[in-house]
């Protein structure tokens, strides 16, 4: 029985907040929210930074000249598609499926990097033509933002070839799956940070 | 070695050197102390990998003792400096120097002495007044403690290695740019702030996930202590605002490092979005400080009264409102930016508001006192200390609440006596009465009562010597920052403020003299009950000190008070002697992961400041390293058994039938 369904059946018994202390899964989970919460805040700061900085470019590029939507979209693509793998791959963490773990994982992790490649490609692109994080505050808060989301995806990237490992060596133990939950969750939230970019700052470009 | 040299250490100024050598010889006798007397395993396996939340509350307090004393040395360096320095006379700390003392002791005290009171006060407590056995994450909870600590190190190496900042405490830019700042000052306080920063994240992380979580079966939101609640509101701002103050340092510091330009003058750069970005975390972190010190006083007002305490829902309600509220006023910190009258008045009626809630809590505190059994302990007087002078503070507050008003009194000594005023007449007076209020739980004997009476009228009186005459000082138009004044008029008041530092200074020395005679007396003043002084929270129904797993079976709680109640059922000592199935409880092993990602936390800032890029490397590579080996860490537990349990709690239950 999942933890909401035994709270589904206990509903009329013991109020949640009497039962005493929670399950360890349900605290290291909503533990991890805290941190994703926390983690957002930080993007709120950037993209209050963007919002304030976006129309100072002291005479050098603007977005509208910089950006390419297309390649954009194709990165948003592999995000968000790696967001429906990587559920795929917390279906099989749950019925502790070893091989459909590291498949789902895997494309996971291809589409991952896809995006990151698709990212770095368009950061040496704007390099190249002079248009750094140095030029001007406006692209200092465009590198900044987007590159701190780009910089989550890759630490979630080495994350998850550790939780690989994990699964290899430990197996599907509570603390693993544990920890696979808590990447999910992570992972998920990225896409939700990355609408966000791509919302502000690439379609509200100007 | 990147910016590194011999000319870092400045040989050439004697008070410096002096000062660093003077601490140097008093680490290397205690190091060296400790391995003549054999103590390294014991402080090793008891303390430094301890994960138990009460061992680590403990710690948290004594670095918070130690940051006092290096954070006091320089306010006493600046009363001296001002007391001196009138008309022609200069004193004798030249203005760079001077710089960097007001903004070394402003960091300290905030970050590294007034945070890590708080966070440990309630390390200690929260887990014992909810009932359970640890907080969330006990590992983490090391690892927060351990990364404070580094913070620490770092920003004490400024002082013989480089320097520290010259900007002020907040490091406003432009002048904490690369361009005006050219040093390794602001690297210091930077690098130092993100460091500790991230602790007192997960500290917050956890311990929110401890409150919301980690009750003992019965205590709902409506029966957990007021501490517990003042706790939460403290760690969702922490969760909610620490974010933003690590998010404006990573973009300073890629202004210094890397030449972007978000706060700088030239290519569009904005410092005034600076100011707005730390005070959207600076005005929180005022309420971080100050609730964890309203819910002590909530306890020790109940406590010593024998009451409950008066209006406990408004209580609650005025916390929360006030955790809300906190972020909602940032502006009040800089009203002369010049953000027009309609945005002013804003900040400005909300600055007023949200004195309501904390009046609301002043009066329960009067209330519950009214018509109560008062006993006039230590914490007591710390209480009553702090109704009278916090709301002067207060009131001084709503004053520099009229954005008019604050036009005159912006950057003035008036300004400096209000938030010292806040600042020691609530934090610390708060810490002060918990430490008291605590302290025979967490080492089994109760505090000197004279001495600890002592120190509190020096700090009473002190304190009002110190700062009222800053007040007139700052009408009369005196700034804040100052190394010198022309208006010798000001001196004589300069001079009370002078005395008034002195006399706080002898409530520190007398502090440390109360710890060893309390220390020294401790079969006298054993806390054999575990209960010393008729408390009315669960904590007090443990031994003291508890064992490792606080609670051998977790408390059933039917009310608020559950531990009054239970003494008005039964009798403590009745409830607890008796013969109970005890079974086998698990707690977390040490572990060493929280110091080892200290180290490399160290190298890797102290790389940083010094431009050390290998240095840098290795220190990323290490904390890498230690986590993929806590990863695979798989022996987080060990168990003891039933009859382990029950033989302490047998030891126990005889001690407390012979008193």
């Amino acid at each position: 029985m999942s933890a909401m369904e035994q709270a589904l059946a206990a509903s009329d018994a013991v109020p949640l907040s009497l039962r005493g202390p929670a399950a360890t899964r349900v605290v290291a989970g909503y533990g991890f929210w805290l941190f994703l919460l926390s983690d957002i805040v930080i993007f709120a700061a950037l993209f209050a930074a963007y919002a304030v900085l976006s129309g100072e470019t002291a005479g050098g590029p603007t977005g509208a000249a910089l950006f390419d939507k297309k390649h954009v979209l194709i990165e948003t693509a592999c995000l968000l598609a790696s967001s429906v793998t990587c559920g795929f791959g917390s279906l099989a963490v749950q019925s502790a499926d070893r091989s459909s773990t590291y498949c789902w994982m895997a494309i996971t992790f291809i589409l991952g990097a896809s995006f990151l490649s698709l990212e770095v490609s368009e950061f040496s692109h704007m390099l190249a033509i002079g248009a750094g994080p140095s030029r001007s505050a406006f692209l200092s808060a465009f590198f900044t933002l987007v590159g701190t989301h780009g910089l989550h995806v890759s630490i979630g990237l080495c994350w998850l070839v550790v939780m690989l490992l994990q699964v290899a060596t430990l197996g599907f133990q509570p603390m693993v799956s544990r920890r696979l939950f808590c990447f999910g969750l992570f992972w998920h939230a990225l896409d939700i940070v990355w609408i966000g970019v791509f919302t502000i700052v690439y379609l509200g470009v100007h | 070695m990147g910016r590194l040299s011999w000319a870092a250490i400045p040989f050439d100024v004697p008070v410096v050197m002096i000062a660093a050598g003077s601490v140097g010889l008093v680490i290397f006798c205690v190091l060296a102390l400790v391995t003549v007397k054999g103590w390294w395993p014991y402080l090793w396996s008891e303390w430094i990998t301890s994960v138990d939340h009460k061992r680590i509350g403990v710690m948290y307090v004594i670095l918070a003792l130690l940051m006092l004393v290096r954070g006091f040395s320089d306010a006493l360096l600046m009363r001296s400096q001002l007391a001196l320095a009138a008309g022609h006379a200069q004193g004798y700390l030249p203005p760079e120097h001077y710089n960097q003392i007001f903004s070394a002791h402003g960091t300290i005290m905030i970050f590294f002495v007034a945070m890590p009171f708080v966070v440990g006060l309630m390390n200690f407590v929260l887990p014992l007044q909810l009932g359970v056995r640890d907080v969330a994450f006990p590992v983490l909870n090391s690892v927060s403690f351990w990364l404070t600590a580094a913070g620490v190190l770092l920003v004490n190496m400024s002082l013989v290695i480089g320097e520290f900042a010259r900007t002020g405490w907040l490091a406003y830019p432009p002048l904490s740019e690369i361009a005006y700042s050219p040093g390794v000052g602001v690297d210091y306080y930077l690098w130092s702030l993100q460091i500790s920063g991230l602790g007192t994240l997960l500290s917050g992380i956890n311990l929110t996930t401890t409150i919301l979580k980690l009750r003992a079966p019965g205590m709902g939101y409506s029966r957990m202590p007021i501490f517990c609640w003042t706790a939460l509101a403290s760690n969702l701002l922490i969760v909610a605002s620490f974010p933003i103050l690590t998010a404006t340092f990573a973009m300073l510091l890629l202004d210094r490092y890397c030449d972007f330009h978000f706060f700088t003058n030239e290519l569009g750069g904005n410092p005034m979005m600076y100011i707005n970005l730390i005070w959207s975390w600076g005005h929180p972190e005022v309420y971080i400080l100050i609730l964890p010190a309203f819910g002590v006083f909530s306890e020790v007002v109940a406590t010593f009264s024998g009451k409950r305490l008066f209006g406990r829902r408004s209580m609650v309600m005025a916390t929360m409102a006030i955790c809300v509220l906190s972020f909602m006023v940032w502006l009040h910190h800089f009203f002369t930016m010049g953000a027009g009258a309609d945005v002013n008045g804003f900040f400005g009626i909300m600055t007023m508001i949200i004195a309501v809630p904390t009046g609301v809590k002043i009066f329960n505190w009067l209330f519950t006192l009214y018509g109560g059994r008062i006993r006039f302990t230590v914490p007591v007087y710390w209480a009553i200390g702090f109704m009278v002078t916090f709301v002067i503070g207060g009131m001084t507050g709503v004053l520099m609440a009229i954005p008019p008003a604050d036009f005159v009194l912006h950057n003035s000594l008036f300004l400096v006596a209000h938030f010292h005023n806040v600042a020691i007449g609530g934090v610390v007076f708060g810490v002060m009465a918990g430490i008291s209020y605590w302290f025979p739980k967490a080492f089994g004997f109760t505090l000197n009562e004279r001495l600890g009476k002592a120190v509190f009228w020096c700090w009473f009186i002190g304190f009002y010597l110190a700062f009222m005459p800053l007040y007139a000082l700052g009408l009369m138009g005196a700034t804040r920052r100052m190394q010198h004044y022309s208006d010798t008029h000001w001196q004589p008041l300069m001079l009370v403020a002078l005395a008034g530092a002195v006399l706080i200074l002898v409530g520190i020395a007398l502090t440390g003299v109360q710890l060893a005679v309390s220390i020294r007396d401790r079969e006298r003043h054993r806390d054999l009950t575990g209960d010393p002084w008729n408390g009315r929270t669960l904590e007090w129904s443990t031994p003291s000190p508890p064992p490792a797993w606080n609670f051998s079976l977790l408390p059933q709680v039917g009310q608020a008070d559950e531990f009054w109640a239970m003494k008005q059922q039964h009798g403590a000592t009745q409830e607890r002697t008796a013969l109970r199935a005890y079974g086998t409880i698990h707690i977390p092993r040490n572990n060493p992961t929280g110091f080892y990602l200290a180290f490399f936390a160290v190298l890797l800032g102290f790389s940083l400041i010094w431009r050390i890029w290998w240095g840098a490397g290795l220190g990323l590579l290490g904390g890498i390293a230690v986590g993929l080996i806590q990863a695979w860490r798989t022996d987080g537990e060990i168990a003891v058994s039933a009859e382990q349990v029950a033989a302490l709690e047998g030891l126990h239950g005889a001690k407390e039938a012979a008193v």
